[in-house]
């Protein structure tokens, strides 16, 4: 199967460079009735973007609301028992409703508000996006409608709980594989129809711009505070940075300020599944049977596909991975070289989650745990004196329900005296 | 140039190839010609239609399940070419099955099948250089949408890149059908008008355009109407054997 020619204009020739492009990737491809609302929402961003006063008031509900800034904690006991790389975790995890992704939509919050919409939609599909809309919006006082596959609300029904106890709105979507690609298909469906007076809270580094790079600044704040803590800490930056990569707005995050730095490799880990053939996971840079250059969902991106352009169905364990394309600046980083992506399976995520719990008593969401598979794969095979941060971008509480099914399933659920 | 609205109000028939089958569809898109469609638009279904309503993600769905792919529906086009040299027909897809073949190869091929003109719902003005030059250099149609939200300036921009027809939606949301033609859509057409009529560029009126009162209200103000969902719906509760007769007869009945 051969990539076809990335789709080009006239700027891209001229100028090499256009806002909201990433090398080839990125743009806008959407129906002409969200043009409008998408060009009002570039503007407005630009503004606020531009106004201490939107900073600040970002910054302080970060700070006291949220509990920013995060630690960075040195993993000593897994570190040790893996005998190589230090090992440090940047806690996204304790944030306020146990992820990284109430960075975003707190910004999107208040960007909202500052333009006078009151209803506020969002996909979400391991529920952490969700439930940090419905907190922004009770905070805020808004009405809110989030979207989530029909699979996933099934595998993290404790989330589905929380937004409705947070007085959002949940509705289920069942078309497709009821993931959530197939929300963000139902969120820009009901904002084409609203768009007059809807935000739409995307919640991840997607979609058209001006989401990638707004949903990106607004978690740049991960990267930043951990290079001043790795340079306190450590009198040096990392030799790696390892994140997982669903939407891939938690890598980009992690990694955007350390971009410049050339000696720090960037890694990011997508969801292997259960194998390597299309539809068995959403590795979408895996070489074979992963991802081509495509659109979906108004970006140009990999896109896990079959060779007629229909896109895949994916499978991952973790819901937050679960998506058949990636960011567009995660496409450009892989094709530059400048970030390496790699996967880890299902059961090297479910492994990985009970060796943080077991020598750190740091539970990570299964998201989150597919970085830390990584990190234990390479840590050995690194020198003592190498240091790797991993991004924990969220907690594992939300897991319970799928860490039992998935544990018994493989023979491997704790027995009563907590051994394995 | 095979697309004109001769009679007025013109009728397009907007079809989701492969639903029931492509050569049911091939059978529907005559009838309909023969019964007064002007143009026929031929969808190409696509496994993510996020600018449509439920009946066509039905019938996108049913097809993709069918395996369904962009460049049966152009041999579907050229068959329907061939057997009515005179009538519209334009290829309307999302665009991520035309990036797959490649945008130089998909206009190629569109030319190939004597496809008049390509309508991708995803495709905005500001990002179709290279599509405007490919349609372009094989003499075909494109064509795009303009939304009632479309500020003046855009509006401008989608008639100076259309040709054939501009498709003009007649309320923001998704496809499918409904009660009555929205206020939206004559004071969109009247504002499009403007940068149209230089050009001498029709347009067509669609989402929610379902019966022959909706086609009589079009017309008032427009120069065609989009007959789609109301169509797909149709051919969803017919009997495969009997779409083509029942779709004529209700294309037939627009008029009247």
């Amino acid at each position: 199967m051969s990539v076809t020619a990335p789709l080009r204009t006239k700027a891209d020739s001229a100028a090499g460079v256009r806002a909201g492009r990433f090398g080839v990737y990125g743009g806008r491809y959407v129906p002409e009735t969200l043009m409008a609302a998408l060009e009002e929402l570039e503007q407005a961003y630009a503004v606020a973007d531009a106004d201490p006063a939107f900073h600040a008031e970002l910054d302080g509900l970060l700070h006291h609301y949220c509990g920013r800034p995060t630690p960075l904690y040195f993993a000593k006991r897994i570190s040790e028992q893996l005998g190589g790389a230090k090992i440090y975790l940047k806690r996204e995890d304790l944030l306020h409703t146990g992820a990284h992704k109430i960075n975003n939509a707190l910004g999107q919050g208040l960007l909202a508000r500052r333009m006078g919409k009151q209803r506020i939609i969002a996909e979400t599909g391991a529920g952490q996006h969700g439930v940090a809309t419905a907190t922004v919006c009770a905070l805020f006082g808004m009405e809110c409608v989030i979207y989530m596959g029909e699979e996933d609300m099934r595998r993290q029904e404790l989330n589905v709980f929380r937004m409705r106890l947070l007085g959002a709105e949940v509705r289920g979507v069942g078309a497709g594989s009821a993931t959530l690609k197939d929300a963000i298909n139902e969120a820009m469906r009901d904002w084409v129809t609203n768009v007059r007076d809807t935000y739409y809270i995307l919640g991840s580094a997607l979609g058209a711009h001006p989401y990638p790079t707004m949903v990106r600044n607004f978690q740049r704040v991960i990267g930043r505070e951990a290079r001043a803590q790795m340079l306190e800490q450590e009198g040096r930056l990392p030799s790696a940075i390892v994140a997982c990569v669903g939407g891939g707005s938690n890598a980009i995050g992690a990694f955007y300020e350390f971009l410049c730095d050339k000696d720090v490799r960037l890694v990011g880990v997508e969801a292997g599944g259960r194998g390597t053939a299309l539809g068995e996971h959403a590795a979408r840079f895996q070489q074979v049977g992963g991802g081509l250059p495509g659109v979906l969902q108004g970006t140009y991106s990999y896109v896990l596909q079959n060779d007629a352009g229909q896109v895949a169905t994916t499978h991952s364990v973790s819901a937050g991975l679960d998506y058949a394309s990636v960011g567009p600046e995660h496409a450009m980083l892989h094709d530059s070289g400048r970030a390496e992506y790699t996967s880890a399976s299902d059961a090297e995520a479910l492994a990985a989650t009970s060796a943080l719990a077991r020598t750190e008593g740091i539970l990570p969401a299964l998201e989150s745990a597919h970085a830390v598979a990584e990190a234990m794969k390479m840590a050995p095979k690194m020198a003592k004196t190498d240091v790797i941060l991993v991004n924990l971008s969220g907690r594992g509480d939300k897991d319970m329900g799928i860490l039992a099914k998935e544990m018994d399933l493989r023979g491997a659920t704790p027995q009563r005296d907590g051994t394995l | 140039m095979a697309i004109s609205f001769k009679q007025k109000p013109g009728i397009v028939a907007y079809l989701t190839a492969g639903d029931p089958d492509l050569q049911t569809t091939l059978a529907i898109a005559l009838a309909a010609i023969d019964n007064g469609a002007d143009v026929i638009e031929l969808g190409v279904p696509f496994s993510d239609p996020l600018a449509d309503g439920p009946v066509i993600q039905r019938a996108s769905e049913r097809a993709v399940g069918r395996g369904v792919r962009l460049a049966d529906v152009l041999e579907t086009a050229r068959q329907l070419r061939e057997a009515r040299p005179a009538c519209g027909l334009v290829i309307f897809s999302y665009l991520n099955p035309v990036v797959r073949m490649g945008m130089k190869q998909f206009c190629a091929a569109v030319k190939a099948a004597g496809v008049d003109g390509a309508l991708l719902t995803d495709m905005i003005v500001e990002e179709a250089d290279e599509y405007l030059a490919e349609m372009k250099a094989n003499g075909l149609a494109p064509i795009f949408l303009a939304a009632p939200t479309s500020p003046d300036a855009r509006l401008k921009a989608i008639a100076e890149a259309s040709r054939g027809f501009v498709y003009a939606i007649s309320r923001v949301g998704i496809t499918g059908t409904q009660q009555k033609v929205a206020g939206d859509a004559s004071e969109l057409v009247r504002r499009l008008r403007v940068f149209t009529e230089p050009q001498g560029i029709p347009i067509a009126v669609g989402f929610g355009i379902s019966n022959a009162e909706h086609v009589r209200a079009v017309g008032e103000f427009a120069d065609a109407a989009v007959i789609g969902s109301a169509l797909v719906a149709l051919i969803e509760k017919t009997a495969p054997a009997e779409a083509a007769v029942t779709v004529g007869k209700f294309i037939a009945g627009l008029r009247a």
